[in-house]
Order: C-alpha cells, then sequence, then structure tokens
C-alpha cells in the first residue's frame, strides 16, 4: 500500500529530473521548451496526486454512494495550471518562430547578441 | 451609497478594472487611435484611484479583508466551513496598500508618457492591453491572500512582460531578451507552484493565512521555503540569478521597463511575504535573513560594478536596478535576521527593514524616471549607445534636469529619496555588522561615480553636429517623468512623514504576523 | 509640525530642510564671493579664450570625450576583477538556467543542513 502510494511521486521526481535537465542541457530551443512542458506535466500530476483520496467519491451529492467526498480544489489548481501552460507554451514558441526567422537558428549557442 | 459599495468593493475592482480594459482594448482600438488613449488613460487613472483609495483605508482603519464570492466582503470564514477560509481572499495590509500606491504612481506617470513616447510604433491595441494585464497582475500579487491567486497573478505578468520585452522586436534582439526572460521565469514560477502544492499536500490549505497558522517548518517546509526563496529571488534580479535583467530591461520599450522594475518589485513584496508571513519566527532567522544578506550584498556589489564599464545607457541602468535591488534585500535581509529578539529588532531590525521598505519605493520611482529619461532620449536620437552621445544638455534642458533628479536620488545623495533610504540602511546595518554598512556605501559611491559618467556622455561637452537640431521630448513624456520627479522630491523632503505615515505600518505589518492572521481568521 | 518631522535612524536624525537652510547659506556665501570677482576684463580678446600653451583652441566637437572612454584607469587597475566577471555573463539561456539551479540547490544544503 505505502509502496502503491509512492509510486506517483517517484514519477513526479522522475519527470521533472528529465524537464528540468532538458531545459537546463539541451542547446535547441524547440527542446528546451519541451523540456519545460515536461517539468509542467510533472507538476500538475503531483497537483492531481495531492487530490487523490482513496476510496472517496467526486463531491457531486445527487446519488453520491458514500459522504467522504473529494475536496475538488486540486483539479481545479491543475485545469488552471494546464490553461496557464498552454498560453505560455504557445507564447514560447511563437518566440522560436520569431527567433528562426531573425537569426536563423534556434542553437543557444548563438542566439547570444545580449551578453556582458 | 455608491461610493460606500466602491470603498468596500475596491479590491475587486482594483484587479478588475485593468482586466476589463485590457480585453476591451483591441475593440476599443478600432474607433480610432485617440479613443482608445483616452480609454487606456481612463483605465489607469480608475486603477490608481482604487489602489489610493483601499491604501487610504488600509492605512487609517487597518487590514481590509476581501473574500470573492462571499455574502459579505469581510465573511473570510464561512460558518460551515469549519473554520477554513475556503474562498479566494484578498488580504490587504499595510504592506500590500504600499506596494498598490507603487503601482498605481508608476502606472499612471507610465501611460501619460507611452501615449506620447510610444505611438510610432504599430499594434498600440495589443501593446496597452499587455500593459494593462500588467498593471493587473502587480495589483493582483501584492493583494492577494492565497497562495495560488498569487501564482496565477505572477503567470499572468510574467506572460504579458515578456509579450511586451518582445513588443519591438528589432531584428529579433528583442525577441531573445524575452525568451530568456520568460524561460526563466516560467521555470520559477512553476517551482513555486511546485512549493504551494507541498503546502497543500500539508495543510490541506491554500489560503496564506491558514498555512502559517498551522506552519511547522518540518523538512517539507524547508524544501518548499527553498524554491520560494530561489525563485522568487530570481524574479526580482537577485545576484547570481540576475542575467535576464539587463538582457530583459535593455530590450523593451522604456515605459515598459520602468514597469518591470515595479514587477520586479512585486516579486520582492512576495519573497518577504514568505518569509515574514507565511514562516516568521518558525524559520531558523539566522540562516535565512543571512542568505537574503548574502544574496543582498552580491547584488550590490556586483550589480554596480558591472554596471560602470557598460555602454548601452539601459543596460546600465538595469545593472544598477540589480544594484540597488541589492539594498532592499540587505535592510530587509538584517530585518529578518533577529527576528524573534525584541530587543536587537527594536535596537536596529525595525530601522533597516524600513530602510528597505522604503528603498522600494524609492527605487521605483527613481528609476521609473531614469528609465523614462533614456527612452525620452532614445525617442529623440534613435541610439541608446553612450558612445554616440554628447551634447544633448543644450537641447533637452527638461530631461536633463529630470535625469539628474533620479541620478542623485539613486547615488544617494541628499536632499533626494534615495538618501533618506540609504541613510536608515547604513546606520542601522552599521550596528548589525559594520562591514556590511561600509560596502553599502562604496556602492553607493560606484553608483554615482557611474552615473557621472552617464551625465557626461548624455548631456555634456559641445553641441554635436549630428544633434544639432534635435528637439525636447513632447509634453505629455515630460508630464509622465514630471509626476515622478516631483515624488522623488517630495519624499527626500519630507522622509519623516513618509516613514512615520507608510512605511512604518508596512514593516510592523511584516513583523506581526499574528495581526495578519487573526485579520483573516477572526482573531483565532 | 508634522511635515518638518526629522528622520530618527536610530543612532542618529535626519531633517533635510535643515540641510537645504544650510545650503542656501552656503550658497549665498558664495555667490558673495564670486561677486568680489575681477570684472573689467575685455570680451572677445585674449583674456578670454582658453590658454593650451599657445596652441590654437580646436574645434569644439572634436574635444568631446564619449562615454566608452571614461573610466578606462579603473577598469584597467581591476583588470582581474573584471576579467572574472564579465566572461560569467555568457548570454547562454543554458547557463542563466544551470545559475538558477545551483543556487536553488546550494540555498537548499544550507537551510536544510543548519534546521
Amino acid at each position: 500500500m505505502l509502496v502503491f502510494g509512492t509510486i506517483p511521486y517517484l514519477v513526479i521526481v522522475a519527470l521533472a529530473v528529465i524537464g528540468l535537465a532538458t531545459a537546463a542541457l539541451k542547446r535547441n530551443l524547440i527542446k528546451i521548451f519541451l523540456g519545460i512542458t515536461i517539468f509542467e506535466s510533472a507538476i500538475n500530476l503531483f497537483l492531481v496526486s495531492l487530490g487523490y483520496r482513496d476510496g472517496a467519491v467526486a463531491p457531486i451529492f445527487t446519488d453520491a454512494p458514500s459522504t467522504e467526498m473529494v475536496m475538488a480544489t486540486p483539479q481545479a489548481l491543475t485545469l488552471t495550471s494546464i490553461v496557464i501552460g498552454v498560453a505560455t507554451t504557445a507564447l514560447l514558441l511563437s518566440f522560436a518562430v520569431l527567433i528562426w526567422k531573425h537569426y536563423g537558428t534556434v542553437d543557444t549557442d548563438k542566439i547570444r547578441r545580449l551578453k556582458e | 451609497m455608491i461610493t460606500d459599495a466602491i470603498i468596500a468593493n475596491s479590491p475587486a475592482l482594483l484587479v478588475m478594472i485593468p482586466l476589463i480594459a485590457a480585453f476591451a482594448c483591441p475593440f476599443i482600438g478600432r474607433i480610432s487611435p485617440a479613443v482608445r488613449n483616452i480609454w487606456v488613460v481612463g483605465a489607469m487613472v480608475l486603477t490608481a484611484a482604487m489602489a489610493l483609495l483601499l491604501a487610504g483605508e488600509v492605512f487609517s482603519s487597518g487590514t481590509v479583508v476581501y473574500t470573492f464570492g462571499a455574502s459579505a466582503p469581510g465573511m473570510s470564514v464561512p460558518p460551515d466551513s469549519g473554520g477554513i477560509p475556503v474562498r479566494i481572499v484578498f488580504t490587504v495590509d499595510a504592506m500590500s496598500a504600499l506596494m498598490q500606491i507603487i503601482g498605481a504612481i508608476t502606472g499612471l506617470s507610465i501611460v501619460l508618457y507611452s501615449i506620447a513616447g510610444d505611438r510610432r510604433h504599430t499594434g498600440l491595441e495589443s501593446y496597452y492591453t499587455l500593459y494593462l494585464l500588467m498593471i493587473a497582475g502587480v495589483m493582483g500579487m501584492v493583494s492577494t491572500g492565497d497562495l495560488f491567486n498569487f501564482f496565477v497573478f505572477l503567470e499572468i505578468l510574467s506572460i504579458s512582460s515578456a509579450g511586451l520585452i518582445a513588443y519591438r522586436i528589432d531584428r529579433g534582439v528583442a525577441v531573445e531578451a524575452a525568451v530568456k526572460y520568460f524561460v526563466l521565469s516560467t521555470i520559477g514560477a512553476m517551482v513555486i507552484l511546485v512549493a504551494i502544492g507541498i503546502f497543500y499536500g500539508e495543510y490541506d490549505a491554500l489560503n496564506i493565512a491558514v498555512i502559517a497558522s498551522r506552519m511547522q517548518f518540518t523538512l517539507l517546509d524547508q524544501v518548499a521555503l527553498v524554491l520560494m526563496i530561489a525563485a522568487l529571488g530570481m524574479k526580482c534580479g537577485a545576484v547570481p540569478m540576475h542575467f535576464w535583467t539587463p538582457d530583459a530591461y535593455s530590450m523593451a520599450p522604456s515605459s515598459i521597463t520602468a514597469m518591470l522594475v515595479v514587477a520586479s518589485q512585486a516579486s520582492l513584496y512576495g519573497l518577504f511575504r514568505v518569509v515574514f508571513t507565511l514562516y516568521n519566527v518558525t524559520l531558523n532567522a539566522a540562516t535565512v535573513g543571512w542568505i537574503i544578506i548574502v544574496l543582498g550584498v552580491l547584488s550590490m556589489v556586483v550589480g554596480v560594478t558591472m554596471a560602470i564599464p557598460q555602454k548601452d545607457v539601459k543596460r546600465l541602468m538595469a545593472y544598477h536596478a540589480i544594484s540597488q535591488t541589492g539594498y532592499m534585500l540587505l535592510g530587509v535581509g538584517v530585518g529578518l535576521a533577529v527576528l524573534g529578539n525584541q530587543s536587537l529588532l527594536d535596537a536596529f531590525g525595525y530601522v533597516a527593514m524600513e530602510g528597505g521598505i522604503f528603498h522600494i519605493i524609492n527605487h521605483a520611482m527613481y528609476k521609473g524616471l531614469l528609465f523614462l529619461t533614456a527612452g525620452a532620449i532614445f525617442y529623440r536620437i534613435g541610439t541608446r549607445n553612450l558612445n554616440r552621445m554628447g551634447g544633448l544638455g543644450h537641447n533637452m534642458k527638461y530631461t536633463m534636469v529630470f535625469f539628474v533628479i533620479g541620478a542623485l536620488a539613486i547615488a544617494g545623495i541628499p536632499p533626494f529619496n534615495g538618501f533618506a533610504s540609504k541613510l536608515m540602511i547604513y546606520e542601522s546595518v552599521f550596528m548589525f555588522n559594520p562591514i556590511l554598512s561600509i560596502i553599502a556605501m562604496v556602492v553607493s559611491i560606484l553608483t554615482l561615480a557611474s552615473f557621472v559618467k552617464v551625465f557626461h556622455s548624455i548631456f555634456m561637452g559641445p553641441r554635436l553636429p549630428e544633434y544639432a537640431d534635435v528637439k525636447e521630448a513632447p509634453a505629455p513624456m515630460l508630464i509622465g517623468m514630471g509626476i515622478l520627479a516631483a515624488v522623488v522630491v517630495l519624499f527626500g523632503l519630507f522622509p519623516g512623514v513618509v516613514v512615520d505615515h507608510l512605511i512604518e505600518p508596512a514593516a510592523q505589518a511584516l513583523v506581526n504576523q499574528g495581526a495578519y492572521i487573526s485579520a483573516v481568521m477572526g482573531g483565532a | 509640525m508634522d511635515l518638518i518631522a526629522s528622520l530618527y535612524t536610530g543612532s542618529g536624525y535626519w531633517n533635510p530642510l535643515v540641510w537645504l537652510i544650510a545650503i542656501v547659506v552656503v550658497f549665498v556665501i558664495v555667490y558673495l564671493i564670486w561677486s568680489r570677482g575681477e570684472s573689467g576684463y575685455k570680451k572677445g580678446t585674449l583674456q578670454t579664450t582658453p590658454f593650451i600653451s599657445g596652441n590654437p583652441e580646436p574645434e569644439k566637437s572634436g574635444v568631446h570625450v564619449p562615454g566608452g572612454n571614461l573610466y578606462w584607469g579603473y577598469t584597467e587597475a581591476l583588470k582581474g576583477y573584471y576579467s572574472r566577471l564579465v566572461p560569467l555573463h555568457t548570454g547562454r539561456l543554458n547557463d542563466y538556467l544551470l545559475w538558477y539551479l545551483g543556487v536553488t540547490a546550494i540555498i537548499m544544503v544550507v537551510v536544510v543542513v543548519t534546521a
């Protein structure tokens, strides 16, 4: 039971590490954005797993089999976070388009006209 | 009747007005640019009026609690919820009110400046939409009493800021700055969300007051604290996480750079809110205080030394912004380091914190002013390179006067406002640790040296032939700069009044965690 | 009167109005000294042109010192410091991220160990 309960958190940590490592180590802008998206999914998974209660039902009172109900807050948080994530990704990708148009590359080693 | 309703709902209106005005802006803009300008200025005036109204309310009669969706705004804890505030609550105490005043004054002067200064660009509807979203983000961040809500406003702020940094694409260089800013701030915001998730998992709550009242400082809390400190420290530009700051500040349009200063300070506010209100005495005050002090000292020294050899005027000012943020971190960090020890807190802790907080409002004013003058010069001569400037004092006299006021204030020369807050920091930090105080003074001297260079290379010298027919900046830009300059001078001439009425309540509000909790939980 | 309140800093106080009065007094004294100066010089003669060891005066636009040349000596003297500090600002997005993550890790260690 304990082992089963910890599996989601192990997955979350693994995903977060993969996401952050991709973002920090890859030099391709698109791959960096992918890393950010993976990290974001890890967080969404984290929020959803926080809200999981064994044996509880959704908070819909009509014909509810039991009164053990899940607080819907984490789901609401996750939805908000997904929406924000979509906006973020869209903006990042449009930046990548512009960078490609003006610099002709998406390599972070070459996107460094601003330095020092 | 109607005024009572407005005052009662001012925390909601404060965020609602800029949000509605922002999303209506693209439609209003189709009518005509003049109508759009009136719309934007009107929305900003209303927002500023709300902020000042609310701040007046807070400073005269204590913390204002506003619960969204409740039958009465003050009813933060529903009677059938078992003592938990389940709704989103705005908790506006003296510190929040101070930040709202900053947002209101700078926001208003920037909008006036922007009407003239940015009118040559295309796509201005989107520009003002994003600008008003920034205002909404700042106001929301500093008002909210709910951690997840804080995250949402933080993201609104960083998405709109990123859009505006990239606004003047500038052969892709501005987009490069925006990418750097946005990747970092997205990851920072998500890390904050992890910390919020940890709090939710541990304490089943998102309300700052509830979490603060249940705070245990377990291992998980320590992890959450570190995630918050690092992410918010990065967002306010503390060295060595400051690399995005000069890029973003130098490439954004000048009016937006002035607003980015306020945005960074909203993150600074978040940092102080977390360490003081969320954790307060439960955390290891000496360690965390010293971490913030070290970040502050690094920011001061590295910021100013990197500024001196810069050739781009806005990049130079951006490094100074980092350096000045260091003073705020130092002042408040010293206050934090002696938290829990009442005698030391009375001896110098409060003064240090008041100095740091006073420096926040002073910095927003004079740094905003300096970026606006840099923008006015760019508007007239089209370059930011110091090597190609010279002799502009002959033609742009008012801009020069405003620049001098800002430069003397940032260097801490009396009688301008920077001196008052720096004096408070020097004298109180000297009692804590003399070396820190000496570093702060040396940094101030280097700041002056650096601004002497900027002043000389922009305004002094003979009239250069290529700038012989440069004109003074247009009147709305001068009015925008004038408002900020007037505040700089007034705060400098009457620091005692400002500290007594604005800064001291704010410092007390940060230290006194119990008052914050009981304002929301109702005397629990 | 509230408006002229001094700012107390724990170990001293600061009152800008007193300072302003002092500055005005100093300026009055300076003006008095200045006004006692020689006023009987002849305009347009050698008395009002700069004396550069007898060399001709250069064009006004030729004597401007642009910003990049200021503080050359300062940066030269601190070369050891600047040659280490400036290259850290690489402009690479990955470095920015690694600095952020690294600082988070360091603070994490410090806080968790001392708690």
